[in-house]
């Protein structure tokens, strides 16, 4: 099997998972665990995901219950070297079962390391899994990001959760099941929406922005509905993709970064305390800090290449951020801002 | 910010067993990171053999004993306003730890630096700790501190047996071990509760996976952890006797990031400032979890982990402790982003301890809660198989990999019953079992390890199934390779040679890369100098480098190859360095210096075999290799290399090799007219013995092959000498045996030199305390000589001076000389750095290894170096381990045994000896001492000795005839029997007593082991800590000496003070 990029280079390795085609964004993730998570992440749909820890399966696949969504969202995987045997308490299956289930092909032997360092260099690039040796000339590359990645994953209906005195209305693009386990709490009613959904007209007490794939700019409708709650003074909180839509809300502006931020080793500081936590990313469009209007901050920002990790507003309650507070996977240190999210609206509203 | 002016740092001594070479490691990094902040640095570490004691490092260096006393003295006289107590491992500690108590520190106003002495003692203290978590809901074993055997049995009822014992206040894990029953509890604990006040009784956890992170903290509470780690071996094996993975394997999302958050509450709530590591167990099945316990300082741990990530640790530690915070700290690797985040590994990390159990006799091979290893090597690969077989072949004990071996080696009769009880060759009864049929899930069964590490395993053997009957082409020699199988595992399952395996190998385009450690997984570009090589992989990192000249490294510490070569090796790249050659490193000892992320211009953290290094040169081209300063692992290697066209830098290969090769040198010395003592290598048995009878009894045997137990023996008689070769020695024509006389109490000395071309440039005579008959690795060792007469001095020099020329030596090289009488002989030379070349480099003031490397480039060297006469005199001790070593007999033998060595100076030989001995662990006597002399030679000469004992005031106890005879000859004692005897009172009822402050028990035979009442006694004796000398002429040396020095004084002067 291979992993054909858009500037010609060409990997090889041995195919484990579906056997079938795939095309899509590379990028390259470099935690060194929750494939698991990652692999269900909505905002990875369309990207063929590159892991950079070789080792990869060890842990097999539990029950789906401890997906991030109902399925896998990538659109292929490749690694180093594959563990054919795995060993956890809770493992149902094994990686490559999965990935035959789910019809996502996979490649392990592949040199992660040098592949990465393509994309570090070149940025990310399209790519095309072939399972069969390629005859044709003209490999069909396709760009996720022309797609609205966020309509393909974001669900039809609505669907309430709990039933608290407050209300937060949560756009789905893309939400990830911790954040509905973040947010679900006794004093609250979690109301999911699909990300084109009018809320505007309904009763509800804060806003929450979730993170979803590809580019914010995809999602009009969903920056309308945010001004509207802006006009009403909602309090809003945004996370990765919410993070971006609240700027380009606010009217900010949002760029594709280079390679974009995959890991679970960020470190992000908050610009008023100078304190620095360690975070989960995973996103490939940031927030041009520098486009913020008045009356907005830059409230975290990435110690190693400075790009924004989350905005909020001087005086109204509206801040997001860039990086995964829900975690899943990654660290855990900055779960605090849901906690903080809802004690603002308990004070308010319950 | 509020920096201080002046820092005491407190190393830690000599190495041993629990404590090696990683605290070199952490205060070097402490010193750069104190002097870049203007800072001066004090440092107290009498272990003469770091890097971290060299010349322009710290401002001020005391080579003194890390006693209460000294320190006192220390801070008295430099008034430094703060110390560093968490680079000096647990004895750095625990002298912190007193001289709080004592108030010393408030005192002189002497603040502490990073985490706080409250914290640490919360750490400390088992009681406290458990209470400290509780209060965040942080589950600890459940557990009782017990100051008393009585409390124990009944903690260990409440808690039910098994139970595991642990005593507080100690360094890796001593006196620890699980109890099954109540007798077993009482047996165990009136031992250990004579060295430690407090011992905890808690639950039993074998089984549970061991997991441990590391984590930093700094002042504004910003925590990160930066490295996790897993135990291959499950809970109920040591840590440092484990194999250990970074990063952890077998755990999913949920149990990494959750074991993750509780450190960093747990860290935070505790307090620490700087480093610290938490070591939890985590049930396999339930993924229940117990927090076991905090190291609030740099550890094995800490090192192993900023080595695995390329983290510096502690580096970093120091500038938090200085009140940083870690935003503020550039990462030193990749020099763009910043300390405050957590590294990203792409490649997997092992770490395979080594012991070296089979030093000792009667030493058991069991390993489990108590550490006994006394090094550690660390394998990068980008499969677990590939960095599995590497490190065993790194731990340079034999083995080509975990399969495969040569000759049938490591296989082990009973290998059942070795994953069943662990023994130290664990890992090769597994390859046995899954070889014959055994499976998986069985050895889980028996061994709790993990069927993951255990399927990793089979996949070795199964791979190496299929080498056996497939043709090796490109497809099946890539996969070999990237499971870790050795050009030389291949030819001995392809009954072919090591070097048609590479030819092939090469003709088939299965190369390996170069790949680059960068701390973030090739996220950002990165100016690592951090490299290893793999098969899983199609792409260099980097591209060859210019005008490079490389050393090969020392590998694992292990009896005979401690921090001395490590040393060698940062002084010849640090010389190298300076006369503008790009400098290459290559070793793979996680605990050393060498390895240290800017120490060379190019750190290949791999294999010192024959393939690796040519896989090595090839890629490089080197202009050289320095295989002079890193021990016998790489001198071994240097006519091969040449074989394959490398440059060796210095002495020829074939030089080398003359003074290797025994017959070559011995006909060599015949000729020059020097004088050693006969020999002969003997094939059969009955040859032995007729040669032995020929030479006369005592005689040294060395067989070339060992089978179990010690690798050279003293044999008295016929008797002793046919139950060693018949015991221990495979005697045949491949395997021979060499016999030499063995001259009784003849006096050794050494000489350690540099030469150039023939021609002798700067050398140093020292001496040994003890007769010949202790290793000289054991010996106390004098510089300048004492009591070797001028004319031997001079016949020592002129034999030099006749063998330097001879074998054309140009760099270090090492002579070992009998003398007796005034009669020189040789009896061994090694055209390399000997362990002695930081000592006499330290003490003359000239840097021997930095000689010697300009030398070898070379440079002009020729100077008037003034060794002989000298202000001061200094004393090297051994540094022991016998308290780990449960059941081995502790006296001086032809073995050496010792783990470490220290040295001290002074202003006479009697000051140097005594704080020589203190800072290898002695205490002075104060009152009572039992002396057991043995044979009437040793009674005869220490007569005068043990009058002067008794003239100071000392109360002499002495064994039954011992006594007889002190009293025949006037010397006051009170007589004890033997323990094997019935009467009172005995030694044993002495000892129970607990009032002994020195023994003093010489052996019949110094060089025989026996298993007599003396050893009883000298076990007793260790297993007690009551402060042990077993052989006469250090008896006699250190009685003198205490004679002499008292009401001297031992003075608390710097090194510089004793050069000015």
């Amino acid at each position: 099997m291979k992993l054909y990029l858009k500037d010609g280079t060409v990997f090889e390795g041995k195919s484990f998972g579906a056997p079938k085609n795939a095309s899509g964004e590379v990028v390259f993730n470099t935690g060194m665990t929750g494939y698991v998570e990652s692999l269900t992440d909505p905002s990875y749909a369309g990207q063929i995901v590159v892991l950079t820890y070789p080792l990869i399966g060890n842990y097999g696949v539990p029950d789906k219950k401890f997906f991030e969504s109902n399925k896998m969202q990538i659109a292929g995987l490749v690694v180093a070297e594959y563990s054919e045997q795995y060993s956890h308490h809770a493992a149902k299956q094994s990686l490559a079962e999965w990935l035959k289930v789910s019809g996502v092909p996979a490649i392990t032997g592949v040199d992660t390391r040098a592949l990465t360092k393509k994309l570090r260099e070149h940025g990310v690039m399209l790519g095309h899994i072939e399972n069969v040796r390629p005859t044709r000339s003209n490999i069909p590359f396709e760009d996720p990001n022309e797609e609205n990645l966020v309509a393909r994953v974001s669900p039809k209906k609505k669907q309430a959760y709990g039933n608290g005195p407050v209300k937060i209305i949560a756009v789905d693009c893309g939400m990830k099941e911790n954040i509905v386990h973040s947010l679900a709490r006794p004093e609250v009613t979690l109301v999911r929406v699909p990300w084109d959904y009018d809320f505007t007209a309904e009763r509800y007490d804060a806003l929450f922005l979730s993170n979803g794939p590809g580019d914010p700019r995809k999602c009009a409708p969903t920056i309308e509905h945010i001004q509207a709650a802006m006009r009403d003074n909602k309090p809003i909180l945004g996370i990765c993709l919410g993070n971006q839509l609240l700027a380009l809300a606010a009217g900010a502006s949002t760029y594709k970064l280079k390679y974009g931020h995959r890991a679970q080793n960020q470190p992000a500081i908050e610009s008023s305390t100078g304190r620095c936590y360690i975070t989960s990313q995973n996103h490939g469009f940031a927030v041009d800090t520098k486009t913020l209007p008045d009356g907005w901050e830059e409230w975290f920002s990435n110690a190693n290449d400075g790009s924004n990790e989350g905005i909020r507003h001087k005086t109204k309650p509206w801040r997001s951020v860039q990086f995964h507070p829900e975690a899943n996977p990654g660290p855990t240190d900055t779960a605090w801002i849901f906690d903080e999210f809802i004690v603002s609206l308990k004070k308010k509203y319950a | 910010m509020h920096k201080p002016k002046k820092v005491l740092l407190l190393g830690s001594g000599g190495l041993r067993i629990g404590q090696a070479g990683e605290f070199d490691y952490s205060g070097s990094q402490a010193i750069k990171a104190f002097k870049e902040e203007g800072i001066k640095v004090v440092l107290m570490n009498p272990n003469i053999a770091t890097v971290q004691t060299d010349d322009k490092r710290a401002d001020v260096v005391y080579f003194l004993p890390l006693t209460e006393k000294f320190a006192i003295e220390v801070i008295r006289k430099e008034r430094p306003d703060a110390i560093a107590l968490s680079f000096g491992g647990q004895t750095a500690l625990n002298l912190g730890l007193s001289l709080e108590k004592t108030g010393v520190l408030k005192k002189y106003g002497v603040k502490v630096l990073g985490t706080p002495v409250s914290t640490i003692r919360d750490t400390e203290d088992r009681e406290l700790f458990v209470k400290r978590l509780k209060q965040i809901q942080v589950k600890t074993a459940r557990s009782r501190a017990t100051l008393n055997i009585k409390e124990a049995i009944s903690a260990a009822e409440e808690i039910g047996y098994p139970v595991m014992v642990r005593s507080g206040f100690a360094l890796g894990g001593e006196g620890s071990g699980v109890v099954r029953n109540e007798k077993d509890l009482v047996a165990k604990l009136s031992e250990v509760f004579r060295n430690v006040s407090q011992v905890l009784v808690e639950e039993y956890l074998g089984g549970w996976k061991e997991i441990e992170y590391e984590v930093v903290r700094d002042r504004a509470d910003n925590c990160i952890t930066v490295c996790n780690m897993e135990n291959f071996d499950p809970m109920g094996i040591h840590t440092g006797e484990s194999i250990v993975v970074a990063p952890s394997q077998t755990l999913s999302n949920a149990e990494y990031h959750g074991l993750r958050e509780i450190a960093i509450k747990t860290i935070r709530h505790l307090g620490i400032v700087g480093e610290c590591n938490i070591q939890y167990a985590l049930h396999p099945k339930t993924g229940d979890y117990r927090v076991i316990e905090v190291n609030a300082r740099l550890s094995r741990s800490s090192a192993l982990a900023s080595k695995a990530t390329g983290y510096p640790l502690a580096f970093v530690a120091a500038k938090l402790a200085l009140g940083y915070a870690l935003p503020e700290i550039k990462n030193s690797v990749t020099k763009k982003t910043i300390a405050c985040f957590e590294p990203a590994l792409d490649y997997v990390v092992l770490k395979i301890p080594r012991w070296d159990l089979n030093k000792f006799e009667n030493a058991a091979p069991r390993i489990g809660t108590e550490m006994k290893s006394v090094g550690e090597v660390m394998a990068i690969g980008r499969s677990f198989e590939e960095g599995f077989q590497k490190a065993i072949r790194m731990l340079n004990i034999g083995a080509y990999g975990l399969t495969a071996q040569k000759n049938g080696n490591f296989q082990i009769p009973d290998y059942l019953d070795e994953i069943k009880n662990p023994t130290t060759r664990r890992v090769f009864a597994i390859a046995q079992a899954l070889r014959a049929g055994v499976s998986v899930e069985k050895i889980h069964g028996m061994s709790a390890i993990d069927t993951w590490f255990l399927h990793k395993m089979q996949n070795i053997m199964t791979l190496e199934r299929e080498l056996k009957t497939k043709k090796l082409d490109a497809s099946l020699m890539r996969r070999a390779k990237q499971s870790g199988f050795s050009d030389a595992q291949l030819a001995v399952i392809k009954k072919t040679k090591e070097s048609s395996i590479r030819s092939l190998r090469k003709r088939l385009k299965v190369l390996p890369v170069v790949k680059q450690i960068d701390t973030l997984a090739g996220e950002f570009p990165a100016e690592t100098n951090y490299l290893y090589l793999t098969y899983h992989g199609t792409e260099n990192d980097i591209v060859r480098g210019k005008k490079q000249i490389a050393v090969l490294g020392s590998g694992p510490y292990a009896i005979g190859s401690s921090v001395e070569f490590d040393w060698s090796s940062v002084q010849a790249l640090r010389t190298l360095k300076r006369e503008g050659y790009g400098t290459v490193m290559i070793n793979y000892n996680p605990e050393t210096v060498s390895t240290d992320y800017d120490i060379s211009d190019r750190l290949y953290f791999e294999e010192l075999s024959l393939e690796r290094v040519l896989d090595i040169t090839d890629f490089e081209k080197l202009q050289g290799v320095i295989v002079s300063t890193g021990g016998q692992i790489p001198n071994n290697m240097a006519l091969k290399l040449e074989k394959n066209k490398v440059k060796i830098l210095g002495t020829t290969p074939e030089n080398i090799n003359r003074a290797e090769d025994r017959h070559v040198f011995s006909k060599l010395l015949d000729i020059l007219g020097i004088d050693q003592p006969a020999w002969a290598e003997l094939t059969t048995l009955s040859a032995a013995v007729q040669t032995a009878e020929k030479l006369g009894y005592p005689v040294l045997v060395r067989p070339s092959y060992v089978l179990s137990g010690a690798a050279m023996s003293v044999s008295l008689d016929k008797d002793t000498l046919v139950k060693f070769l018949k015991r221990a020695v495979d005697i045949s024509s491949d395997h021979p045996v060499v016999i030499s006389k063995f001259v009784e109490n003849a006096r050794e000395i050494e000489i350690d030199g540099v030469a150039k071309k023939g021609n002798l440039v700067v050398y140093a005579i020292t001496e040994h305390v003890e007769n010949a008959g202790t290793h000289s690795g054991d010996a106390t060792v004098v510089l300048p000589p004492q009591r070797t007469y001028i004319e031997t001095i001079r016949r020592a020099r002129h034999i030099a001076k006749a063998i330097v020329k001879e074998l054309n030596i140009t760099g270090p090289f090492n002579i070992q000389f009998l003398a007796k009488d005034n009669k020189l002989q040789v009896i061994e030379c090694n055209l390399r750095a000997s362990r002695s070349f930081p000592f006499v480099s330290k003490v003359t003031g000239y840097n021997f290894i930095d000689i010697a490397t300009r030398a070898m480039l070379g440079l002009d060297v020729a100077g008037n170096y003034r060794t002989l006469e000298l202000d001061l005199v200094a004393v090297k001790s051994p540094q022991f381990s016998y308290g780990r070593i449960k059941g081995a007999d502790p006296i001086s033998y032809v073995e050496m045994a010792s783990t470490g060595e220290v040295a001290c100076f002074g202003d006479t030989y009697s000051e140097a000896l005594l704080k020589s001995m203190i800072a290898a662990g002695f205490r002075l006597p104060k009152k009572n001492v039992l002396v057991s002399l043995g044979k009437e030679e040793n009674k005869v000469k220490l007569l005068p000795g043990i009058q002067t004992l008794a003239d100071m005031g000392f109360k002499i106890f002495a064994t039954e005839q011992t006594a007889e005879f002190l009293t025949e000859k006037g010397v006051p004692c009170e007589k004890v029997y033997k323990i094997s005897t019935a009467k009172h009172p005995n030694v044993s009822d002495l000892l129970e007593k607990g009032t002994l402050d020195l023994i003093i028990n010489i052996p019949t035979h110094a060089f025989q082991r026996e298993s007599t009442d003396g050893f009883t006694i000298r076990r007793k004796a260790i297993d007690m800590n009551i402060p042990l000398i077993t052989n006469r002429q250090l008896a006699d040396g250190f009685i003198t000496a205490l004679h002499e020095q008292k009401g001297n004084g031992l003075k608390t002067k710097s090194w510089d003070e004793y050069r000015s």
